[in-house]
């Protein structure tokens, strides 16, 4: 019994650090958009983008880091779009959100019929747990490489907005307009750059997904990962490292299911299925009030206002 | 919006004016700034249609022929145009279901999830009800729980707007997700026609509990029940003391709040309005075309019904037009899959590209002086 129980918490904790990595790129992505005051939340579907332009680039150049780049460029495409649209006048961002998300996993779908059958290279794992010998935490602990560069981008984005005049940009960008544009600074075209910047980092996320783990390509691959990663992000109030760890304990409700399947508890699979959402539901409920906007909102938001 | 075209348009418009103002009347008037709403929304969709085109022909595929399929597929014939009708009556729904929070100020995107689950218990309501009680109170009770259950989850989401602030369009789409899930869950599990091996399904009703057509037609009630739903809503939003109410809301909140309306009652009735109309869309394609409740339900009818909505300026009264136009182009998506070998996802391309470029026409409201009353013009 015990053993089952360990077997579990050892399958969670590989499950939460793989699961958790699309997550975490879509978070960081929609945080430093959210940061200038934007909200994209589009990014499903640049997910979605994401993980077909990756795979199908990694079959055509045998390389799944030219995947991982080709996704990113995909997604900042979109993240382009989204932000060109919004910088017009009387634009509803959530709605263009809306519109980008049908969009990207429209064209995702289209140019990724080719590919479902195909196998394309994927990228490799780091084995950390070559220290243990037990087989399950070794296959715990084959991490991906993106896991790492997600952390790094992460604290590089707290530290850059907390401490460079860039950052500072951004900040201004997305407390009060008006005060940023008495400063000179052109608000549309930082919402610019935030948004396709975000959009490179949901694509790279995608990558993940059709390149790790699940590691295919099909059209069921995300069902609401870059929407709950939206969500995520108000958890985490706005903070890149808050994010890293909001993202984690997703990875992990994600990973109860997956788990459990492999001590042979299959009943309620698909109960197991729906936990994230629940989880992310749940969290938005707790941490919204009627009252007074979210902790550290940035001001110019137009969600919860 | 810059202020120098205007000022040199200024004095040729007070000439304008005073001619004019005489020999228009108040009705031609309202019919010149009204008919914005008409014009903006077809350019959007001339240009969305080009674009499509261009991206047709980037690929190698004729636009001509795509065109010529969709009217084929989907409108050219007596069968293809029931086809339509047919698949346009859940798209009616699940775009009232977008329209009414939409009046309050809410972006509910929940259609999917009512109709899925609305769908899914009404199949599971009526299965011990087979054979026990006739066929017209069971597809009576079916119907009325599934606007119940539809009603009941999106109302989750007005309740949570209201009640804890939680943005109303993500926790709409969650409860999609997890509304799918549970169909699923039962589906696959407790609920499951062992008797079929190949798609995990409720047990079927059987013809006898199936709902009819409309006499000559291959056409459902389900399309007469959203022409008269959109009747009905048309006039609930616009001509009673409730729609007001959920207007004077969905435009000021604070000024709602001071006036004493009772804001939260309001955004629940709304929301709940809007997943009783997707619930009864799931009734209707559990009742009339799937004869069950399997993964099928989760068509994309609800995200569809988004769009549509957006493009019907979420007015009641022009939905079912803009619902026909889609019914039929997702009619016709076999047809062009078929003879022009392209993915199914090739309707979904479209969509989002009408959708993306709709919105992108927002801007343009305002900006043709063409529209405004005489004399108007410098005045925004």
């Amino acid at each position: 019994m015990n053993d089952a129980v360990l077997t579990v918490l050892i399958a969670m904790l590989g499950g939460a650090i793989r699961v958790s990595t699309p997550f975490m790129f879509v978070a960081l992505g929609e945080c430093l958009t959210e940061k200038s005051g934007r909200v994209n939340l589009g990014l499903e579907g640049t997910l979605v983008l994401g993980a077909m332009v990756a795979y199908a680039a990694s079959y055509h150049t045998g390389s799944p880091w030219v995947g991982v780049l080709a996704a990113g460029v995909a997604g900042s495409f979109l993240g382009a779009m989204h932000g060109t649209i919004c910088g017009l006048p009387r634009v509803n961002d959530v709605a263009v959100g809306i519109a980008m998300m049908l969009f990207g996993v429209g064209v995702a779908f289209f140019f990724g019929k080719p590919y479902i059958q195909p196998e394309a290279p994927r990228l490799g794992s780091i084995p950390l747990g070559f220290w243990s010998h037990s087989p399950n935490l070794n296959s715990a602990l084959q991490v991906n490489p993106l896991f790492f560069v997600g952390i790094v981008i992460a604290i590089a984005l707290a530290w850059s907005l907390r401490n460079t005049c860039w950052g500072l940009v951004v900040r201004t960008v997305g407390d009060s307009a008006a005060a940023a544009r008495a400063m000179g600074i052109s608000v549309n075209w930082v919402r610019f750059l935030t948004t396709t910047v975000g959009g490179f980092l949901a694509g790279v996320g995608g990558a993940f997904l059709s390149l790790s783990y699940p590691g295919s390509w099909n059209q069921g691959l995300s069902s609401g990962q870059g929407l709950m990663a939206v969500a995520l992000v108000i958890f985490a109030r706005w903070n890149p490292l808050r994010c890293v760890a909001a993202a984690l304990l997703f990875g992990g409700a994600g990973a109860i299911g997956p788990s459990l399947q492999s001590v042979g508890i299959t009943q309620g699979y698909y109960f197991f299925n729906a936990a994230p959402y629940i989880l992310t539901l749940a969290i938005m409920i707790a941490t919204s009030s009627a009252k007074h906007s979210a902790r550290d909102m940035p001001g110019e938001l137009s969600m919860a206002r | 919006m810059s202020d120098a075209p205007l000022a040199t348009e200024a004095p040729r418009d007070a000439i304008d004016s005073a001619a004019s103002r005489a020999a228009e009347s108040d009705f031609a008037i309202r019919l010149r700034a009204n008919s914005e709403y008409v014009v903006i929304p077809l350019l959007a969709l001339a240009i969305a249609a080009a674009l499509f085109a261009i991206f047709l022909m980037a690929i190698g595929k004729s636009p001509v022929d795509f065109i010529s399929y969709v009217w084929r597929g989907g409108f050219g014939t007596s069968f293809s145009l029931q086809n339509t009708l047919q698949r346009s009556a859940p798209l009616i729904l699940t775009a009232l279901a977008v329209a009414i929070p939409a009046r309050i100020g809410l972006i509910m995107i929940g259609g999917e999830g009512a109709l899925v689950l609305g769908g899914f218990a009404s199949a599971a309501l009526a299965i011990p009800m087979i054979g026990h009680v006739p066929p017209m109170p069971t597809l009576i009770v079916m119907g009325l729980f599934a606007m119940a259950v539809g009603g009941f989850w999106v109302g989750i989401a007005g309740y949570l707007r209201y009640a804890r602030g939680v943005n109303e369009t993500i926790s709409s789409l969650l409860l999609t997700y997890i509304g799918i899930a549970i169909m699923n869950f039962f589906v696959e599990g407790a609920l499951r026609d062992l008797t079929d091996p190949n798609k995990p399904s409720t047990k079927p009703l059987g013809s006898a509990y199936m709902i009819g057509t409309i006499p000559d037609t291959e056409v459902h009630w389900g399309f007469v029940f959203g022409l008269v739903l959109c009747v009905t809503l048309y006039f609930l939003m616009s001509r009673t003391t409730f729609g007001f109410a959920a207007r004077v809301t969905g435009g000021n909140f604070r000024a709602a709040l001071a006036q004493g309306l009772p804001v939260g009652r309001l955004i629940v009735a709304c929301s709940a309005i809007a997943g009783a109309c997707a619930g009864l869309a799931g009734f209707f394609e559990v009742a009339a075309i799937q004869g069950r409740a399997n993964a099928s339900l989760a068509a994309g009818y609800g995200f569809t019904g988004i769009l549509v909505s957006f493009l019907a300026r979420h007015n009641p009264l022009v939905i079912p037009a803009v619902a026909i136009l889609f019914g039929g182009l997702v009619a016709s998506g076999g047809l062009i899959q078929r003879r022009m070998d392209l993915p199914d996802a090739t309707v979904l391309v479209l969509q989002g590209l009408i959708f993306v470029v709709l919105l992108t026409s927002e801007t343009l409201y305002g900006r043709f002086s063409i529209f405004k009353p005489p004399g108007e013009k410098d005045r925004t």
